[in-house]
């Protein structure tokens, strides 16, 4: 184990599959000469050259849908992007060919290749630079989505995402980077489709992914000052989704949570109750309250951001919602 | 009418390669063998046929969906991807049947995935607008306009990273160069020198809107924007389409870098089978013309049958061998299995992880229910 940042997990991911595979390379805006927009590459190009670490011009459709071809006979690229909210100039390549090209083909061309970069919003970037894209990408059958929300998780995930054989969008965040923790040395993976139980509690389940994983454990805390122990479950991978893991926490509390950084709109979090209400119906005490972003594009005024973005003090409250208790 | 077509008449009324000039079309076929013009006209006999097949079957309803016949535009078929290696790769648009059969894939496989049947190179997920056979090189139909290009891109790269020789020929229609994905992928192209010659069927017309009507500048200078080098030829014209392709992708493959091709061609049907032949946007007889002076089969066999190096019965015969494996391809389709229900998610995923649901429609997963066996 060692204390590195979010960032340097990453790293650490790209370089420990870089090494032991030549089919993968990394391509995105500013990823080699200036060590990456947030510094996630940093040292890259120098160890692995510019064929392998390359710099992409500011052309999101067309060097995705690049690497995409790419993948299609068979090289893993990373797809590195400044930040999801570009991304969405590449959705044709990431859902009319990543998604589809395994099934349209039927079967012969998967496309083994990473989108990576940080989602959702960071401080007073408003509207256009803060926005979770979960949803845009785990909608689509043939995408996979990993959210990482600590250095270990981020090494781990990023590095199974780059073994998998499919199209894995693996979503970190700004507000991460800087976020410390124990890293595992050495070669280490976690498996695509496991939540991780990243707090216990007997009284209420906060299931969330991402960088809300923080903002629930910090809820859960407040929580515990009044003598109520709140679940935290990160689920980590969107897609595969760990639904034992959900049932089980349901099972454990009867009472549950949703929280996620983006829209309620056909967000992640309506996915999730969906699935709690055909599977655990009979499980809960009361019914599934959804925590999000509210439902604007993000302001800019310092006020008006913190009111739209879920905070620990509305997590509180929906947990306490779900007991039945007085908001705090 | 579209500047391009103005521009192909032009070229073949009043050059050399003119029908009415017998001395010159001694030259055009100079350097043929006999059996590479009867080859030529064989395979683009076959690709007519086979598209009339077509035409004929999705009436009767056993083909369904958008369904795009290349009939007018054979002579690029044959004379881009025939001067290919096997391992060359073809990437296209949804116009793909006859690049398809002429990159190797059977016209059965092509036929069959016309009727959606187990047998198509696709096994029926795909569809006319998506052939797929890896196996021959052939890297898919694609139906987003432009979607294939930064896929021709991705696939150049891929040669290149790899140290290998092949060419990749990225195909797109006339209107799909106004795409933004176009312009970034010939900007990359170039900048990292990709073995890609990205080729524009120019028919003139994006389904009923003429090219020149939408497009300020001229096809040349698309991709002289990136400085990639611009090459006009005449894609009714098979043997210069021919000769072409095999210099130009003699050059790439020797690291020439990008290239552009504008072939100048027409459609001698409707844009898909629910389209009118002319219609509101080009006239009858800008049609007929063009049928009656610009089919490359024909000016491939008027050009033989004066160098004598073709019989009436010849032609017949070869007609007929076309008629026939078209014939042959619809039976074997029509014959062929519908793919088995149990088969609806596989190939979703390539990798069904051993934790966590994919599928959260209460399928896809369990045995029985049309679950991954491809896990
Ligand atoms: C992005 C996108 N927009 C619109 C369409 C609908 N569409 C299909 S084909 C076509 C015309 C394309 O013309 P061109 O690229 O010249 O090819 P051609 O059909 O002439 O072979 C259009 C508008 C589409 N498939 N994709
Ligand atoms: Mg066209």
């Amino acid at each position: 184990m060692a204390e590195m940042t979010y960032r340097d997990a990453l790293n650490a991911a790209m370089c420990q599959e870089m090494d032991r595979d030549d089919s993968v390379f990394l391509m995105g805006e500013e990823v080699a000469e200036y060590d990456g927009a947030y510094k996630v590459s940093r040292g890259m190009l120098e160890r692995y050259g510019d064929q392998r670490v390359v710099d992409s011009p500011i052309s999101e459709l067309g060097f995705a849908g690049l690497c995409v071809g790419a993948a299609m006979t068979g090289l893993r690229p990373i797809c590195e992007f400044m930040t999801f909210n570009f991304s969405i100039l590449a959705l044709d390549q990431v859902i009319n060919s990543a998604a589809k090209m395994l099934y349209m083909s039927n079967g012969q061309i998967p496309v083994p290749i990473v989108f990576r970069g940080p989602t959702g919003a960071a401080l007073q970037l408003s509207a256009q630079h803060s926005q979770a894209c979960e949803t845009y990408y785990v909608h689509a059958p043939g995408v996979k989505l990993v959210t990482p929300a600590t250095p270990a998780d981020a090494k781990g995930l990023l590095a199974a995402a780059i073994r998998d054989d499919d199209p894995v969008a693996v979503m970190e965040g700004e507000l991460l980077y800087n976020v410390r923790g124990e890293v595992p040395d050495g070669e280490y993976i976690i498996p695509l489709g496991v939540a991780d139980l990243k707090r216990s509690g007997d009284d209420v389940s906060i299931v969330t992914h991402g960088k809300m994983v923080h903002v629930a454990l910090q809820a859960a805390g407040l929580l515990a000052r009044e003598g109520i122990e709140a679940e935290v479950l990160d689920l980590r991978s969107i897609r595969p989704l760990d639904v034992d893991a959900i049932l089980e926490t349901v099972a454990r509390t009867n009472r549950v949570v949703y929280l996620e950084e983006g829209w309620p709109f056909a967000g992640v979090g309506a996915q999730i109750v969906s699935m709690i209400q055909d599977e655990a119906f009979d499980d809960l005490d009361a019914p599934v309250v959804r925590v999000t972003q509210a439902d604007i594009p993000m302001p800019y005024a310092k006020n008006l951001e913190q009111l739209a973005k879920p905070s620990a003090k509305s997590v509180v409250n929906a947990c306490r919602q779900v007991l039945y208790l007085p908001a705090a | 009418m579209a500047q391009a077509i103005g521009e192909m008449e032009a070229k073949v009324n009043g050059t050399e390669l003119s029908t009415a000039d017998g001395e010159a079309d001694a030259a055009g076929l100079e350097g043929f063998s006999r059996e590479e013009l009867h080859a030529l006209l064989a395979d683009m006999l076959l690709y007519r046929r086979f598209e009339e097949k077509a035409e004929e079957a999705y009436a009767i309803g056993k083909i369904g969906g958008f369904c795009h016949l290349h009939i007018g535009q054979e002579g690029l078929a044959a004379g881009a991807i025939k001067p290919l290696r096997g391992d060359d790769l073809v990437i296209t648009a949804y116009r793909e049947h006859t690049q398809a059969i002429a990159k190797g894939i059977t016209p059965r496989a092509a036929m069959a995935e016309l009727y959606g049947r187990t047998t198509g190179c696709s096994g029926g997920r795909g569809g006319s607008m998506h052939l797929f056979d890896t196996s021959v090189g052939f890297m898919g139909g694609h139906g987003i306009v432009g979607g294939q290009i930064p896929l021709g891109a991705g696939l150049g790269w891929a040669i290149r990273y790899r140290g290998g020789d092949q060419v990749c020929v990225c195909f797109m229609g006339d209107a799909a160069v106004n795409q933004g994905a176009f312009l970034e992928s010939l900007n990359m192209s170039a900048i990292w020198r990709l073995p890609v010659i990205y080729v524009v069927e120019n028919n003139g017309y994006g389904m009923g809107t003429a090219f020149s009507r939408v497009s300020v500048t001229d096809m040349e200078a698309r991709s002289g924007a990136c400085g990639v080098p611009a090459h006009t030829i005449n894609g009714q014209d098979v043997l210069e389409t021919y000769r072409f392709f095999e210099d130009l992708a003699a050059k790439v493959r020797a690291g020439a870098g990008p290239q552009f091709v504008n072939a100048l061609t027409y459609r001698f049907r409707g844009h898909s089978m629910s389209d009118p032949v002319s219609g509101t946007y080009r006239s009858k007889e800008e049609v007929e013309a063009h049928i009656t002076q610009q089919d490359p089969i024909t000016i491939l066999r008027d050009r033989m049958m004066e160098a004598g190096l073709l019989t009436q019965e010849e032609l017949e015969a070869i007609d007929a061998g076309a008629r026939s494996i078209s014939d042959d391809a619809a039976d074997f389709a029509d014959a062929s299995p519908v793919p088995d229900p149990s088969t609806l998610y596989d190939h979703v995923y390539a990798e069904i992880n051993e934790h966590g649901r994919l599928f959260l429609d209460g399928r896809g997963e369990r045995p029985g229910d049309g679950g991954p066996a491809n896990g």
